[in-house]
């Protein structure tokens, strides 16, 4: 299993009491799962996804990531997992204005003891995997919405991650730059990445493998 | 050849940019001639499409001129070829937008480093700059943080921390305090300013005057040229009519 979940909850304070934002999640993922997250506004699906890429620490219950407990590590330990292992896929792409293409996709190489060289050849392989080498040395404002989403997803996983998760990554994209992402996501999935996304969107969640419905941060279908 | 002596951070003479599309081109910018000194506050303002965000790019080496010569610290860079050009921003030149541009899975203290770690600067070396940085801009203390756990007058904090981090010669803000709620631009404003007190040489875009005021000198464009500003024309220019 890749990720287990044991009745995890997330409260946040209110007043003297608290309010829940997700009530007893026990979720079993497994490699080369595509898990779409939904349900309606609030009910839980950003917080949990950002729960699963370790984000978030303020919760309580079992989190075990390839049979490791995430609950019982320190920050440290947790943020080493999260660079080493997960790769993630932002709304609103966080691309660098000021980096090119080439040096956005080395970011996540950069966290890593990964050499000059190999850094090399790591970024030019993933810019031809993804077609985008015409555009290494172009800057974010220069590629339409559809080709910046597309620079952050092949910089969530140009360190080959256990798992790629992604926040409503079609939210701010055309239909049909929205389709080409979801096409590339199951390339990927059905090249063996594990996939969890959340999204609103029905056509979205088709392409995944499993959906998990979250109401007032309950699972109530799976 | 004095110019070594002079203290201009930026030169820039007789500058074009000329856009072509479908036969037609357009001049973005028209003979911008534009000297910055060390220690100098000017902000760029104008009514949208005047070119004052291509401007801001050619400044920032995001873009090159078609035609004209900018020197940045004493070095022509209209013609450095792209690596070049990469190497030399990412040294001289620390970036504030309007967005703040921070990567939501690294923590502050990630990603003001992000641009050192470019330079291969050791960790030890990086450790301090960035510690200082924080400090600077009074963020020290979430340097564990993620920027969802921010508002945005401190994530844009965070990002003039990672600005100044790699002791830039000049700082351009593009609109930096655009997404911000009054009170927290002019938290932003105030850092810029005590930043300026300290010796930063700062670049503004905006398009509000209030902001633009804080500056020591306010360059005004209209259709790609620099402009003198009678009073109407700043009316005109604070409107922001369609051009």
């Amino acid at each position: 299993m890749l990720i287990s979940l044991r009745d995890l909850e997330r409260t946040y304070p209110q007043g003297v009491a608290r309010s829940y934002v997700l009530r007893r999640i026990n979720v079993d993922i497994k490699e080369g799962e595509f898990v779409s997250i939904m349900g309606p506004s609030g009910a839980g699906k950003s917080t949990l996804l950002h729960i699963l890429g370790m984000h978030d620490a303020a919760w309580s219950g079992e989190y075990f990531f390839q049979d490791q407990p995430v609950h019982k590590m320190s920050a440290k330990q947790r943020s080493e997992l999260h660079k080493r292992h997960i790769g993630f896929v932002f709304q609103s792409y966080h691309l660098l204005d000021n980096l090119t293409v080439y040096e956005n996709l080395e970011i996540p190489l950069s966290y890593r003891d990964v050499g000059r060289k190999e850094r090399q050849s790591i970024v030019a392989e993933t810019l031809d995997r993804f077609q985008i080498v015409a555009k290494k040395d172009l800057y974010p404002s220069q590629l339409s919405g559809g080709q910046q989403q597309l620079v952050g997803v092949a910089r969530a996983v140009i360190a080959h991650p256990q798992i790629l998760l992604a926040d409503e990554p079609t939210g701010n994209l055309h239909s049909e730059q929205g389709k080409e992402i979801m096409e590339l996501f199951r390339k990927l999935n059905d090249a063996g990445t594990t996939i969890v996304q959340v999204t609103h969107s029905d056509v979205n969640a088709a392409y995944g493998s499993r959906i998990i419905h979250l109401r007032d941060g309950w699972v109530v279908d799976d | 050849m004095n110019a070594t002596a002079l203290p201009a951070v930026i030169r820039m003479k007789d500058l074009t940019k000329v856009f072509a599309t479908d036969e037609v081109e357009t001049h973005a910018l028209s003979n911008v001639s534009l000297d910055i000194a060390r220690g100098e506050y000017v902000s760029i303002g104008g009514p949208s499409g005047c070119g004052k965000s291509t401007l801001l790019s050619i400044l920032g080496l995001l873009d090159s001129p078609t035609g004209g010569a900018y020197e940045l610290n004493n070095r022509p860079v209209s013609e450095l070829p792209a690596s070049e050009r990469a190497r030399v921003r990412n040294r001289e030149i620390g970036f504030i937008f309007q967005s703040f541009n921070l990567i939501g899975d690294l923590t502050v203290f990630e990603n003001v480093e992000l641009p050192l770690t470019y330079r291969g600067m050791r960790p030890a070396d990086r450790r301090q700059r960035v510690t200082d940085a924080l400090e600077r801009v009074g963020m020290a203390h979430r340097a564990k943080h993620l920027p969802s756990q921010l508002s945005g007058g401190q994530q844009q904090r965070v990002a003039v921390a990672r600005a100044v981090a790699g002791e830039p010669v000049i700082l351009l803000a593009d609109e930096p305090t655009g997404n911000l709620d009054s009170k927290s631009g002019e938290a932003v404003m105030e850092l810029l300013h005590e930043l300026h007190r300290a010796g930063a040489t700062i670049c503004m875009v905006t398009h509000d005057p209030r902001y633009a005021r804080h500056a020591q000198r306010n360059i005004h464009l209209f259709d790609g040229r620099i402009v003198d500003e009678p009073e109407e024309e700043r009316q005109w220019a604070d409107a922001d009519l369609p051009s």
